[in-house]
């Protein structure tokens, strides 16, 4: 394990250890083929593979799984535990901790405020309405995905930084937004805006706008033509966009990395926390940080997996 | 309440979807508008409604601009080919919405809104569904609540786009039925889209047929059926024997050869020769106007339909007429045929 700092080699390794950022990438897409292939398998065995080869894909999948999901995650655990469950608490306890956990939780709070109404308005915008440039303005929207985190942060560093071009007015004025809570909340925001937007969008395109259409020549107006008919139809999606939001915000590092500053106990998210109490051979403090995104990983796959059943329900409302 | 539409344009890029579109619908008429995709039927009915607007042009309702008010304050029932019906709320609710989501000044209390929902399900015979959700209707109970929903709010006028264009052929016989008598019943000025001119014949008293953007006929479902003032009509309404014909003066010839029938007082040049199948009255070879050799004979019920190759074209010209079953038709017999009824109209480009 190499001890060097560095973004990049850094930014790998609490990929490896607290996949809580990972969980977020993944796209819901494939889950809907797996359940459609699989009633029938016992009627359609000329159309499936012969026992073994089935048998050595699925064992293939586990192991890899196991690799790389399973072991990393006990890993988190055990080291955290390692030296018992008083020394676990003691390193949560610090004020250096509690404060990383504050900030992160502020953090995730306001940007995942905020891309819940930007995210609803450009979804309803795109999925609603036609005008010219919305092919660019989707784009744009997905432009945070495919631009690397750290250069993501750059850009705010450019804009507001001491050579950045508000830098010298905002100094000016005495407001900082560089290695304090505005400029963490901005690169959050900025990495994590996609989310909403991506999960609604497709939902929003297939509902199209005849439901709209019916509540407003019965009379409504656009706000209660939202809040009564667009909303409810859509809450599922925008509740597993806000969870996907959510996680990738408590778990951003290289982004925030670039303009936090690292002030310890004012400016480091628990990410950057981790990284620096590891870098500090202070293995113990780190992991257990560590594990609280892991299960916060945990409880973001869980939620995921409900919602998703409630999202293929939401064609079917029970109720009798 | 009468509705007035007046020198219509509405273009989407550069396909005009109607072109100079002038219509009065008067209190009380159950009108269809007919006519094959694109027409622009569907688009006149959202315009009408206040869910898309014209480039230019004027509509009233009841002699008041429509277009000054949107499509929340028109107070138009609008039943959609797809229900649109409100997926996370019982069929109750659906209904009750239009009610609900009035001004408060005027929001009727929760149970005179309830009473009036009641009054509406059993107007549309699905009371008993009331708790149920959309999705546990079928196309045509859902078609029905749709309808009820859109009567709720006690519409000027009710517009319906394609209702029943998704529902299977029996359940769409029983709703037109079903339409006409809930028409003679409450009274409402309705206007139907529809591309099915059975549908269009049967239920309305009044048919516009729309190709293009442009109205091509007005009139009762007699008068376009028997009267089709021009060729589209008569080839979309109804089957038609379509013959390319020469009119020179009085005389109209068929592939060079005269047919031994006046012109009707179509212009001279190219022109086409419409006959309904059942009008084309055959006889014994060498008494008519047309002559054939018959290659196929189909019999059911009170008809029997022939092929009909027509001579002189090399059999290339293949008709099909609908003969009735006094004499037994046979294939390779020549027989002649007649037009009893038939119109020209001037070929197009």
């Amino acid at each position: 394990m190499s001890m060097q700092t560095g973004l990049a080699t850094s930014t790998t390794q609490l990929r490896t250890y607290a996949p809580a950022t990972d969980v977020s990438v993944a796209a819901p897409a494939p889950r809907l083929e797996i359940a459609r292939a699989e009633p029938g398998t016992a009627q359609r065995n000329l159309r499936t593979e012969p026992g073994p080869i089935r048998f050595i894909i699925i064992a293939l999948a586990i192991a890899f799984l196991s690799v790389f999901v399973v072991l990393p995650l006990v890993v988190v655990f055990a080291s955290a535990l390692s030296k018992g469950v008083v020394a676990y608490v003691a390193a949560l306890a610090e004020p250096e901790a509690l404060a990383a956990i504050k900030l992160t939780l502020l953090i995730a709070a306001i940007s995942v405020t905020l891309n819940l109404v930007f995210g609803v308005v450009a979804a309803w915008a795109i999925s609603k309405f036609e005008f010219t440039g919305k092919t660019f303005l989707i784009t744009l929207i997905d432009l945070p995905f495919s631009v690397s985190p750290v250069i993501s942060g750059l850009v705010f560093v450019l804009l507001f930084g001491a050579q950045g071009y508000f830098g010298p007015w905002l100094q000016a004025h005495n407001v900082h937004v560089l290695f304090a809570v505005p400029g963490i909340a901005l690169a959050t925001i900025f990495v994590t805006f996609p989310f909403v937007a991506r999960a609604l969008i497709p939902l929003m395109q297939e509902q199209g706008t005849q439901e709209e259409e019916a509540a407003i020549s019965l009379g409504a107006s656009g706000l209660q033509t939202f809040f009564r008919v667009t909303l409810p139809n859509i809450k599922w999606g925008l509740l597993y966009g806000v969870l996907l939001c959510n996680a990738r915000a408590m778990g951003e590092f290289g982004a925030v990395s670039v303009v936090s500053g690292h002030i310890r106990g004012e400016t480091n998210t628990m990410p950057l926390l981790v990284e620096i109490l590891y870098n500090e051979y202070q293995f113990v403090a780190s992991f257990a940080i560590a594990s609280l995104l892991a299960m916060l990983a945990l409880i973001t796959l869980v939620a995921k997996t409900v919602l998703e059943r409630r999202l293929d329900e939401a064609e079917v409302p029970d109720g009798d | 309440m009468a509705i007035e539409v007046r020198n219509i344009v509405k273009t989407f890029g550069s396909f005009a979807a109607l072109d100079n579109v002038d219509l009065k619908v008067a209190d009380g008429e159950l009108l269809a508008l007919l006519g094959p995709s694109g027409s622009g039927k569907t688009t006149l009915l959202r315009i009408i409604a206040g869910l898309d607007w014209p480039d230019s042009g004027e509509v009233a309702i009841d002699g008041e601009n429509a277009l000054s008010r949107g499509a929340s304050e028109r107070q138009v029932g609008f039943v959609f080919q797809h229900y649109a019906l409100f997926r996370h709320m019982t069929v109750f609710e659906n209904v009750a919405f239009g009610l609900r989501v009035q001004p408060r000044a005027i929001r009727k209390d929760e149970a005179t809104i309830r009473a009036r929902v009641k009054n509406l399900l059993d107007l549309v015979q699905l009371d008993w569904l009331a708790n149920r959700y959309p999705s546990q209707l079928s196309g045509g109970q859902r078609q029905r609540i749709a309808l009820a929903r859109a009567l709720a709010i006690e519409p000027r006028i009710l517009l319906l786009d394609e209702p029943f264009g998704a529902l299977d052929a029996k359940v769409r016989k029983e709703l037109r039925q079903w339409l006409r008598s809930l028409h003679n019943e409450i009274h409402v000025t309705s206007i139907f889209v529809t591309h099915d001119q059975e549908e269009a014949l049967e239920v309305a008293n009044r048919v516009v047929v729309m190709d293009k953007g442009r109205i091509e006929q007005i009139g009762s479902p007699g008068e376009v059926y028997d009267n089709p003032a021009t060729a589209f009509v008569h080839g979309f309404i109804g089957e038609s024997i379509v013959l390319p014909v020469d009119v020179a003066g009085d005389a109209v010839r068929l592939d060079g050869r005269p047919l031994n029938i006046p012109a009707l007082g179509a212009a001279s040049g190219a022109a086409k020769l419409f006959v309904r199948r059942h009008d084309m009255a055959v006889g014994p070879a060498g008494t008519g106007a047309l002559e054939g050799a018959i290659r196929h004979v189909r019999s059911f019920g009170p008809i029997q339909r022939a092929e009909v190759a027509l001579s002189g074209s090399e059999g290339k010209t293949v008709i099909e007429i609908d003969a009735p079953r006094d004499r037994e038709l046979q294939a390779g017999e020549i027989v002649s045929l007649q037009p009893r009824r038939y119109r020209i109209f001037a070929a197009q480009e």
